[in-house]
């Protein structure tokens, strides 16, 4: 799979937004001072009249959003998860998710995939943080198709949404002709009747790389991509757990409040299974090229591949 | 309204901040008096709206920033026509539509749901911002608490609207001069109110806020200016009305027994019946 083309969602976002401005005038685009990094420049160069730079204030951004929605607008809000989930999240709970109002919450730049900036800017709780608001849409695209399908699907959905996007470039590995989007329905992307491995956003690919890997060990592991993490396929998690009886979550969040606690409400509740959480351990990230980090928390194919392989043993 | 109608509402409007929070056995009655002339100036002169059309996208709107003193609000919104003045006495109970802070989805007439401090601006810029971007020529009004502006996304906003030049923005900033530890300027003072606004850009209005003839004087004032908003720092008596609750910062967060509540009622009863006489 080493030759798929790559992109990073966060330019699937801001292409889809430029796509979407043309066709909805009723879209608004608010940026925070990153609207070079969080690719919504890509909007502001078609319609600098709907794009809105609110500088750096992220809890104001959000507030304006909100007054903007219930002037009849759809604002996209933009900026990195840290400070789009992190700094403004009482403005985005108070403001736009007890008012149920109609604002798109488009964080850049989550996870360790930050790479060089380290910890500070490396947000793992986003998830956690906007699952936990009632009402709130939560997605986590894992390529560039997905992530354009999410923010198409994230205009038709009436109601805030949060969206996760990554800053770097990751393989696409969706086919556009074939692929649908259908908001809350996990895909099934390989079968297998060892265990089952879901995952979300990058590691997506990564898992179907590990799960490439355990083939070749005897291990077959099926993989479910859950791009929709609120609401959550409960149907396509219980089944793979009925059908496998082993369960692996992968994701480039804590295993704190993510995925993986998502799947494991389902489980013990509804299905009781072996699952591991593979993801942040309850740590800060750090510095360094974000291939490397995968690699040395070990959400890369090889270190999602080496933990399975322990653990089915 | 002429200002003796006015005055005579204002203290409909107390009576009901008064008589819902004694209900509810909770609530901030001191700074929903303090503002009571402020909300029925809005709501009886100031705002084009309609009881019958709440959510006209033509309508005035308005954002009580400072949310705790929904009391205030509901009281002018019910004695407006939006829902029934028996009903204040629901406030803060369970089940009731009339929810502690305001809640835009469920209660007629509320614009944007509040409550959590310093949020309230954000909102009401993003109204005014809406309206010059679609052409429209309604007024915006958001209510702050001289505490409330401790905050610091009050003065984000303020940034942004003065930055923007949203002349459709009134920002209303009830000096009261008391938070729930203390007099502002003992705690984290604000002062100088006005000068903070001046460099954000605004136009500033120094009123007594408790005062109809300079509150229409403020608001006439703010529709008048061009290319910048308007802040109004309005000096007010916190507890207005009611003799034990003025001045006082117990009245922030608190309700009347049923011995106080005589008292308070009494008091507001007595200044109706000096208004009828003059």
């Amino acid at each position: 799979m080493s030759e798929l083309k790559k992109i990073a969602t966060r330019e699937s976002y801001g292409n889809t937004l430029a796509e979407l401005g043309a066709e909805h005038e009723n879209i608004v685009v608010l940026d925070a001072d990153l609207a070079a990094a969080t690719k919504t420049s890509v909007f502001q160069k078609v319609f600098p009249e709907r794009h809105i730079d609110c500088g750096i204030a992220e809890a104001n951004m959000t507030g304006i959003a909100a007054g903007l929605a219930t002037c009849g607008y759809v604002p996209f809000i933009s900026s990195f998860a840290m400070f789009a989930a992190g700094r403004a999240y009482e403005q985005v709970r108070n403001s736009i998710g007890y008012p149920h109002l109609n604002v798109k919450i488009a964080a850049t730049h989550a996870g360790i995939s930050v790479g060089e900036d380290g910890a500070s800017h490396q947000c793992n709780e986003d998830i956690a943080l906007m699952r936990a608001i009632p009402g709130m849409t939560v997605i986590n695209p894992a390529d560039d198709v997905e992530a354009r399908a999410a923010v198409k699907a994230a205009y038709e959905h009436e109601g805030p949404v949060y969206l996760r996007l990554g800053r770097l470039a990751v393989p696409v590995i969706n086919d556009e002709a074939e692929y649908r989007f259908e908001l809350g329905k996990g895909i099934m992307l390989r079968d297998g009747s060892d265990c089952t491995v879901i995952a979300t956003g990058l590691c997506v690919y990564e898992a179907l790389s590990a799960a490439e890997r355990l083939a070749e060990n005897g291990i077959q592991a099926r993989v479910i991509n859950i791009h929709t993490i609120k609401p959550l396929d409960e149907e396509i998690v219980i089944c793979a757990a009925k059908e496998t009886g082993r369960i692996f979550t992968v994701e480039e969040h804590s295993v704190i409040g993510g995925l993986g606690a998502a799947v494991a409400e389902v489980l013990s509740e509804k299905c009781p299974t072996k699952l591991t959480r593979i993801g942040v351990n309850d740590v800060f990230g750090e510095s360094g090229p974000a291939k490397e980090l995968l690699h040395k928390y070990r959400l890369d194919a090889e270190g999602i591949a080496g933990r399975i392989g322990d653990e089915m043993r | 309204m002429n200002k003796s109608e006015l005055e005579k509402m204002a203290l409909e409007v107390r009576k009901g901040i008064v008589s819902a929070v004694h209900s509810a056995k909770a609530g901030h009655p001191g700074g929903s008096l303090s503002a009571a002339e402020i909300f029925t100036y809005l709501y009886f002169e100031e705002m084009n709206i309609d009881p019958a059309d709440p959510k006209n996208e033509d309508r005035d709107r308005f954002v009580l920033s400072k949310g705790h003193t929904a009391p205030g609000l509901y009281s002018a919104l019910a004695n407006r026509g939006f829902f029934p003045v028996q009903d204040l006495l629901t406030l803060r109970h369970t089940g009731s539509y009339l929810q502690g802070h305001p809640d835009m989805k469920n209660i007629p007439g509320v614009d944007m749901s509040s409550g959590s401090l310093g949020q309230g601006v954000s909102c009401a810029v993003g109204m005014a911002l809406a309206g010059k971007m679609q052409g429209k020529d309604y007024r915006v009004y958001a209510l702050c608490g001289d505490g409330e502006i401790e905050e610091g996304q009050i003065w984000e906003a303020a940034m942004f609207a003065g930055f923007r030049k949203l002349d459709n923005l009134c920002v209303i900033v009830d000096n009261n001069h008391l938070q729930i530890d203390g007099p502002v300027d003992k705690v984290c003072s604000p002062y100088p109110i006005d000068r903070k606004f001046e460099s954000f850009n605004f136009h500033v209005i120094n009123i007594d806020g408790n005062d109809f003839d300079e509150l229409k004087k403020a608001f006439d004032e703010a529709k008048t200016v061009k290319g910048m908003p308007t802040a109004i720092v309005a000096r007010t008596v916190k507890g207005k009305g009611v003799s034990f609750m003025e001045h006082a910062v117990d009245w922030h967060g608190k309700a009347p027994n049923d011995e106080e509540y005589a008292i308070a009622m009494e008091d507001l009863r007595k200044a109706g019946e000096a208004l009828c006489q003059n």
